[in-house]
């Protein structure tokens, strides 16, 4: 079939502002968006650039927003997408080129939230015993591959960039649910500051944009239970309006 | 255009590559030395995070195992061409690297009593080949995915520096020592030379060089092709894995632990098939032997309504087990099938999946140049790129994630061992000169040729040639088409003429090397005159232990290639006919 496609371009060395651009390729209706992507590329114009590797929705490479909404490119088929195709950078991060995102902030974010296991106990010479029901407790937010979908859908970071965002939240919550984990205190204490928990107003964008399907908005509404719970009020009052 | 600027660095290691074996790389070696990791991807991008079915080691938490068993069984599968003191190290330490992953905080399934659950794999048994195990330590249907994390999650935690997104150009080879490598940086289209006093090298394989292929779009052998360049040779690479159950033209892998919790493959008659092929373990049986299998279903007519792919049923499994063992490859299938596999069968062909060849190493990953194993100081490899060789001819299921972090640690620990007696090596004063003519020759050409073209020409050779079975006939014209390829790869063109993500040179760049390797592939499989493991000759049909069981050694020589061989460490297991 025939496919119009219109694509935010913008060379850091040419242009002074994105504009969009059209192209028409031919693929079949159950072809990807980011083999439309591949067909602008290989048959059209060699020099746009976008992020991809494993194109099956795994290594979260090819975070954009498709017809205003954040998606893997991999992910999404052409048949359910309305034409003309419109693709642009993810919202909210600086735009190094074409789609191609500086992420640079994102993995600071990521960093701040301490995403490792912290536990100060000598393991055993085997596993440390978790029951499955333990492991349960975290399993929907080990599903994150970290492709920003989430934070570059969320008002409240478009509005504060000093939020730290769905994602970092996504990946304390793991960490923070899981049985073996000593860490609690720490992290909550981060998730507790003004760039915390508290600028998320629960607008679910997050969880609409997650191409793993986590109920991110449930995740972090956890933490912010978890944070009542430790303090008899919380420290840091709800931000007014921003 | 003018030559680009080059930025200096000095470490005392550098690693190639953020998957499972550079990241765990990194994590030992920064134990007792400066490591920097450049990665062309960002480290959670790299391809062990599609790993799905799980990790093998013998902890016998659901039955009795041992690793001794675990041996035999990689030994058989690779059809007694892996070196057996190398598998006896991977499947000993495999059961400790398991409970290390899980102290790191690696989230796998656990048993009712809060163990490790693991399941069935396939060519996995007890007591030397009896009946299937459970072997296989899993985290749902994404054990890659929380290796790779939580691997990369410790390398945050020790403050292991790294440079995402920076690209290897050249290996700084000099007087018969590595000294540091030229890398490029996407954001900015500079080049930086890394000083240093050892180099590992943990860059993936190239399943790219095929039409269907589970690999990601990045898989382009580039560690192994620019070693290969630099006068490295390249071990068994006349070996590559198809992987029974790839989605049916995408080639996107559905994990063989959808057949461990009880999946069964039918053709177009719904035949249970592999019932004539491995009475004993069917749909579990190795790789090599299940792709084979398909491939003779097809051709005599017995695929899906006659067509090109049979179908993987997991419509008799309890729906909730899917969900809950399986949710990813539910997903994908649902996705890009529309299909539920719950209610219908889901339509697979064989894709193009591992390398077991690659560079030569010894069991510390330190890179071995000629049939003597003489290591070539300061140059380590580990995982797929690597060949150790602990898969021979056919690598089993799980044993790749086995490979990655029992052999990534080791190199890792090596280096931080051996560091403080390395110097480090003098460089040459143009050593970037060789990066720089590469790239400006590819920016600045107007011979108009398209490297998409020339790369979809490649991948569809090496797919109608080089895949599961190969004949002389077919190998011989691959052979010409590829040297055709090669001959207008020098006229490639790239529009693109700006620095900033040049991703345009970077295809261009990964293109030589798939053509690069898909030529030593081929001619490889020209001169082994045999069949074994996944190297399966229809002119050649059997194995040929009298003449074949030995190692290839293919070497760049002076634009051809130079073929030697070394024996096969075999220590506990002689040779047998493989059945199963």
């Amino acid at each position: 079939m025939q496919l119009d496609i219109q694509i935010k371009r913008f060379n850091p060395e040419q242009d002074r502002e994105p504009q969009w651009r059209e192209y028409t390729v031919t693929l079949e209706p159950t072809d990807r968006v980011l083999d439309a992507l591949h067909a602008v590329k290989w048959h059209h114009d060699g020099s746009l650039a976008f992020r991809r590797s494993c194109a099956h929705g795994i290594c979260g490479s090819d975070g954009m927003m498709i017809n205003g909404r954040n998606r893997l490119a991999c992910k999404v088929l052409i048949k359910d997408l309305r034409q003309p195709i419109m693709v642009e950078p993810m919202r909210g991060f600086p735009v190094v080129k074409d789609l191609i995102v500086d992420m640079a902030g994102f993995f600071d974010k990521y960093r701040s939230v301490r995403p490792y296991l912290i536990s100060d106990e000598a393991p055993p010479r085997t596993e440390r015993l978790q029951s499955p029901a333990e492991r349960e407790r975290y399993e929907d937010t080990t599903k994150c591959i970290l492709c920003g979908a989430c934070t570059t859908s969320c008002p409240s970071f478009w509005a504060n960039s000093a939020y730290v965002g769905p994602a970092a939240i996504v990946q304390a919550h793991r960490f923070i649910f899981d049985s073996r984990d000593q860490g609690r205190a720490e992290r909550s204490a981060i998730l507790n500051q003004a760039s915390g928990v508290w600028r998320c107003r629960t607008i679910f964008n997050c969880t609409d944009a997650c191409p793993r399907g986590i109920n991110v908005t449930k995740a972090i509404g956890e933490v912010k239970k978890l944070l009542v719970k430790a303090a008899t009020r919380p420290p840091h009052p709800p931000p007014t309006r921003d | 255009m003018s030559l680009p600027p080059v930025v200096r660095h000095q470490y005392d290691a550098v690693i190639v590559g953020a998957g499972g074996a550079g990241l765990m790389a990194a994590l030992e070696a920064s134990k007792g030395c400066r490591v920097a990791v450049a990665s062309k991807l960002y480290p959670t991008r790299s391809h062990t995070g599609t790993a799905q079915g799980g990790i093998g080691a013998a902890l016998g938490n659901l039955e009795s195992d041992r690793w001794e068993w675990h041996m035999f069984d990689t030994v058989k599968g690779g059809d007694y061409l892996c070196d057996q003191d190398a598998v006896e190290i991977m499947c000993q330490e495999a059961i400790e690297v398991v409970y290390d992953l899980e102290h790191m905080g690696l989230p796998f399934n656990r048993t009712p009593e809060g163990k490790i659950d693991q399941r069935r794999f396939g060519g996995h048994t007890i007591e030397f080949g009896k009946a299937p195990v459970r072997r296989s330590c899993y985290a749902a249907d994404r054990t890659g995915h929380m290796i790779l994390q939580t691997l990369y999650q410790q390398c945050i935690k020790r403050g292991v520096e790294f440079f995402d997104e920076f690209r290897l150009i050249d290996l700084l080879i000099q007087d018969g020592r590595c000294g540091g490598l030229i890398a490029l940086c996407l954001a900015t289209g500079e080049l930086h030379l890394f000083h240093a006093k050892a180099v590992l090298l943990a860059t993936g394989g190239f399943g790219r060089m095929y039409k269907v292929t589970s690999n990601a779009h990045t898989l382009t052998g580039d560690g192994c092709a620019i070693a290969f360049r630099r006068g490295v040779p390249l071990e068994d690479m006349e070996f590559f894995q198809f992987h029974p159950t790839g989605i049916h033209k995408l080639g996107i892998l559905i994990t063989e632990g959808a057949r461990g919790e009880g999946g069964i493959l039918r053709n177009g008659k719904g035949e249970r098939f592999m019932e004539r092929y491995a009475p004993t373990l069917l749909d579990l049986a190795p790789r090599d032997m299940v792709s084979r299998a398909i491939y003779r279903e097809i051709r005599e007519g017995r695929g899906i309504q006659g067509r090109d792919y049979v179908h993987l049923d997991l419509t008799h499994l309890d729906p909730a087990v899917v969900e809950r063992k399986l949710p990813d490859i539910t997903d994908f299938v649902r996705t890009y099938l529309g299909i539920n596999p719950v209610k219908e069968a889901i339509p697979c062909q064989p894709t193009a999946h591992y390398a077991m060849g690659g560079i030569p190493t010894n069991v510390n990953a330190q890179v071995v140049i000629d049939a003597d194993n003489s290591p070539l100081p300061g140059l380590y490899a580990a995982g797929e790129c690597a060949c150790v060789s602990v898969h021979g001819a056919n690598r089993l299921g799980t044993n790749s994630l086995v490979d990655i972090v029992v052999f990534g640690r080791r190199g890792g620990r090596h280096i931080a061992q051996q560091i403080s007696k390395l110097d480090l090596p003098p460089l040459s004063a143009d050593a970037q000169g060789r990066a720089q003519e590469e790239t400006s020759r590819l920016m600045s050409n107007l011979g108009g040729e398209s490297a998409a073209r020339i790369r979809a020409e490649l991948q569809q050779v090496m797919m109608d040639h080089a895949s599961v079975y190969r004949e002389e006939r077919g190998l011989k014209e691959a052979l010409a088409a590829i040297a055709a390829l090669r001959s207008r790869y020098r006229r490639v063109d790239v529009s693109d003429k700006s620095m900033r993500f040049n991703t345009e040179l970077e295809e261009a760049l990964e293109l030589g090397y798939l053509l690069d390797l898909s030529w030593v592939t081929v001619v490889a499989a020209l001169e082994r005159r045999e069949s074994r493991g996944a190297h399966s000759r229809e002119d050649f049909p059997t194995r040929d232990d009298a003449h074949w069981l030995k190692h290839s050694l293919a070497f760049a020589s002076n634009g051809t290639i130079r073929f030697d061989s070394k024996p096969v460490s075999i220590t506990r297991f002689q040779p047998q006919e493989r059945k199963y």
